[in-house]
């Protein structure tokens, strides 16, 4: 199971903030579980696409594309960060 | 302070990050650091604070949003690698969270060493790698309605003045 989080734009437009996914059969990486995700249409499709801009972190890290995501993982997206 | 009431005095460093939503007393902060520690030379702090105008447009409210556990994560990274380039003494990082107004303070960073510039770059440095690698999102309220804020291509290459 991923504990899969949302934050800021993408919690709005995607209108959660958790939920958790049963790692999809073949996803084994950060850009498998966005096309995934994506793959879910409208909003996803949408705030995921890669021409937008967000973030991934896998288990509070900053992740890239080819990052591995395993079972268990806490995977969040959100937009690039603009505190201070 | 209590501590220097009492002579004592410590040579330690410490690393401090609080994400609260209570406001903060740079001078306070400072006296704190300084008490009783008489290898400080320097002290740089930099607050960070809400304007009532951003991009063309009044703001009248602004509210922080961040990824608890991840925040805290990303600053005592952020904290370690000052460390690691500059020899300093202390390093605090707070930053608020919730709903602010314009004047109201949002972050305050302070790094102590024996001479200025080790404080002065590294102070710096942390402002930079926080605007671009902290997990902080900013929402304003202006006349149109609430936005996000968009990241700041400035930001990016602030940060990477340092790599």
């Amino acid at each position: 199971m991923l504990n899969v989080l949302y934050f800021a734009r993408l919690r709005e437009s995607l209108g959660r903030d958790t939920e958790k996914i049963e790692l999809p059969p073949g996803v084994a990486d950060v850009a498998g579980l966005t096309a995934w995700l994506r793959a879910r249409g409208e909003a996803w499709e949408r705030e995921l696409a890669p021409g937008r801009s967000w973030r991934v972190a896998v288990n509070q890290d900053m992740a890239r594309p080819e990052s591995p995501v395993r079972d268990g993982d806490e995977v969040a997206f959100f937009p690039p960060v603009t505190g201070g | 302070m209590n501590d220097i009431a009492r002579g004592e005095l410590r040579n330690d460093g410490a690393t401090v990050i609080r994400v609260q939503a209570e406001d903060f007393d740079v001078g306070v902060e400072i006296a704190r650091l300084r008490a009783g520690n008489p290898r400080i030379g320097a002290v740089a702090s930099f607050v960070g604070v809400c304007r009532d105008l951003n991009d063309g447009a009044a703001v009248a409210e602004m509210t922080l949003e961040h990824y608890p556990g991840m925040t805290e994560k990303a600053l005592d990274g952020i904290a370690r690698e000052a460390r690691g380039r500059w020899d300093v003494i202390d390093i605090v990082i707070v930053h608020r969270v919730g709903p602010m107004r314009p004047t109201d303070q949002i972050v305050l960073v302070i790094a102590t060493s024996a001479h200025r510039g080790e404080a002065f770059a590294a102070c710096e440095f942390l402002m930079d790698y926080l605007k671009t690698r902290a997990p902080f999102w900013k929402k304003e309220r202006t006349p149109a309605g609430d936005r996000w804020v968009d990241a700041r291509a400035t930001d990016d290459a602030a940060a990477e003045r340092w790599s």
